[in-house]
């Protein structure tokens, strides 16, 4: 073993307490990082999951239409009103598709008709949204095939998907007929091709998905859609995709990032938490180290001097007070890994979802382990480095003299 | 033989062996540069053959530690030229001192100061490893001897604390002796032993100097070891006693 490992490791073994105590606390500081980030990290993936489950990243609708008097009073630039939206078609939405597929970053893009309902069976008659869509492109958009309970996401004729809540409403199943009139009172029997369960009992009881061409002459729409769904492949490249999209048509395109503001802020503010308390634990433990190389330097003081004496060179001497700072980093670092491997997997079993299934996976991101390891390698040498200076500095005839 | 100063000490044909150590004018001040400057050293004019076995006496404060010290290259002479077998010091660096000092010098001090963590045979192999960069089969070898030859096989594996203060000294001038340097310096290598261990001390020094042909220059304040040295170099106020003022 070299000569600086040899008298790193033995001045380690020497100062039991001290190691014991400080490695104690490296361990603690990579376990609460380590622990906290994977935690966090799978929290705010299962919330976005859920969010973004049902949702289009990105949604292109027609402008808003507003009344502008044609002549306003005089000193008045213009008087725009609001007034009721009505149902109406995304201009040239067959050219807007085109456009959309090929922007950068779309994954999918799904043409959609919707509008207001009612689906009756019987003396029942239960209030709908009723959802014209292609299935092969709304399925890149919302993973519908996952939430199928019976049946098969598909729309043809005159077949239509419905939730759990509603076929139970109504008491239908696969095979049976609903009958389901628009808000402009034109009507068509639907056969039930599919079930699903979105995890979310109002849609579960209100979303209907059939052919586009139905629902365009349900809605009297005909040859038209109400809205393009699109899908990116970075979620967070949602709004920029968005920005480009509104600046190229012109529409109202909204991303997930706009319509769940609040939920996003949380999930920043989550993050920008969960840094400071790393950035703390950090500073902490890197203080510890230095502070017990410090002392131990002192302790060691003649030792030194003697070692100074029999030809040790101060650029060894700093290696080995530095080595002693990247011994702790790397042995509580890959002990921490290990706690915070424990405390996942022991958390995971406490804390579950109403469902009884696990709130987080009992998973530590190899790659974030190796990250954090590395961290406090890095941050273990950078604590040493003022002590082992000072080693390196001493004057070995005082030392010796001490 | 003393030198005087101004004498050709470095040619002097009558100094017979060459010269591991040689001294010219070495003085040696603290605080320069401040209102507390003192000089210890005021010009040391000295010379150590090969294999020679010296003393150096003084009372206390007389300025023997900062010569040994500046012998040792632990310290670097204010003024005055310092040469290590013939080897002029004043164009060396740090590193090329440090090293110089690993390989020509063996040092004894008076409290052993062996390194507490490590066993004996670790402390007499600790200047291989050193030199070398890591222990080796060749060095353990050594160390074995020499811990025999000071009367210590067996305790190989024993902590310094497991040790009586005589057995530590007698590591302590293994370790000295590892690299067989060609200049040992013992500060009182005998201070706080007991007269019996004392005398084996400096019994086992003179026994390596005879046999390895090391030059030992040894601080000592007892008339009774001075004596059974080959010749004394007595300092008093930072001069070679005898030297012209």
């Amino acid at each position: 073993m070299p000569f600086e490992w040899l008298v790193a490791l033995r001045y380690l073994r020497e100062g039991r307490l001290q190691t014991v105590l400080i490695l104690a606390g490296v361990v603690g500081g990579v376990a609460v990082i380590l622990f906290l980030t994977t935690l966090i990290s799978q929290l705010q993936a299962s919330i976005i999951e859920r969010t973004l489950g049902s949702q289009a990243h990105v949604v292109i609708r027609p402008l808003e239409e507003v009344n502008r008097n044609v002549l306003p009073a005089d000193g008045t630039a213009a008087i725009v009103q609001p007034r009721a939206q009505r149902l109406r078609s995304v201009d040239q939405w067959e050219a807007i598709v085109r456009l959309v597929a090929r922007t950068p970053d779309v994954v999918a893009v799904s043409p959609v008709v919707t509008g207001a309902g009612f689906a009756i069976r019987g003396t029942a008659s239960k209030a709908i949204a009723l959802i014209g869509v292609d299935a092969e492109r709304y399925r890149r958009v919302v993973r519908m095939d996952d939430y199928m309970k019976r049946g098969r996401f598909e729309v043809a004729g005159v077949g239509a998907v419905i939730g759990v809540e509603l076929a139970r409403d109504l008491g239908v199943d696969l095979g049976d007929k609903i009958r389901v009139r628009s808000a402009e009172n034109r009507d068509e029997l639907l056969t039930v091709t599919g079930v699903f369960d979105i995890g979310n009992r109002d849609l579960n009881r209100r979303w209907v998905f059939t052919t586009i061409k139905l629902a365009q002459s349900l809605l009297d729409l005909a040859g038209g859609v109400s809205n393009v769904d699109v899908t990116v492949n970075d979620i967070f490249a949602a709004e920029r995709v968005a920005e480009l999209l509104r600046a190229q048509t012109g529409l109202t395109v909204e991303s997930w990032m706009q319509t769940n503001a609040q939920l996003l802020a949380a999930l920043r503010n989550q993050s920008v938490s969960n840094t400071l308390i790393r950035a703390f634990v950090v500073v902490i433990v890197a203080v510890g180290i230095a502070s017990v190389l410090v002392v131990s330097v002192v302790q060691k003081q003649r030792e030194i001097g003697i070692l100074r004496a029999m030809g040790t060179s101060p650029r060894r001497i700093m290696t080995v007070f530095l080595l002693q700072g990247g011994i702790y980093g790397l042995v509580g670092s890959v002990a921490g890994s290990g706690l915070a491997f424990g405390l996942l997997a022991f958390f995971s079993r406490v804390y579950r979802n109403a469902d009884g299934s696990a709130l987080f996976a009992a998973e530590l991101d190899p790659m974030v382990a190796l990250r954090v390891c590395g961290l406090a390698v890095v941050i273990g040498l950078l604590a040493a480095a003022l002590p082992a200076r000072r080693a390196a500095r001493m004057d070995p005839v005082q030392a010796i003299r001490m | 033989m003393i030198l005087s100063a101004g004498s050709s000490a470095v040619s002097d044909p009558a100094a017979g062996a060459p010269a591991i150590v040689e001294l010219h004018g070495i003085r040696k001040s603290y605080g320069v540069g401040t209102p507390v400057e003192t000089e210890v050293l005021h010009g040391i004019d000295a010379r150590i053959g090969e294999g020679e076995f010296v003393a150096l006496v003084g009372p206390s404060g007389s300025g023997k530690s900062t010569l040994l010290n500046i012998i040792g290259l632990l310290e670097r002479p204010t003024a005055g030229r310092l040469a290590i077998g013939g080897r002029d010091i004043a164009g060396l660096g740090e590193a090329d001192l440090t090293e110089l000092r690993g390989r020509s010098i063996g040092f004894i001090f008076q409290f052993h100061h062996l390194l507490p963590g490590f066993s004996a045979l670790e402390n007499v192999m600790m200047p291989a490893i050193i030199d070398r960069g890591a222990p080796d089969r060749d060095s353990e070898q050594r160390a074995r001897a020499l811990l025999g030859r000071v009367g210590l096989a067996g305790a190989e594996r024993k902590r310094p604390s497991q040790l009586s203060g005589g057995m530590q000294q007698r590591v302590a001038i293994a370790r000295a002796l590892l690299l067989s340097p060609r200049l040992i310096l013992a500060d009182e290598p005998t201070g706080n032993l007991d007269t019996r261990s004392a005398d084996e001390i400096f019994s086992l020094l003179r026994e390596f100097n005879r046999d390895a042909k090391s030059a030992c220059l040894i601080v000592t304040h007892d008339p009774r070891l001075a004596a059974r040295c080959d010749r004394c170099i007595e300092i008093v106020d930072g001069r070679v006693a005898g030297a012209p003022e």
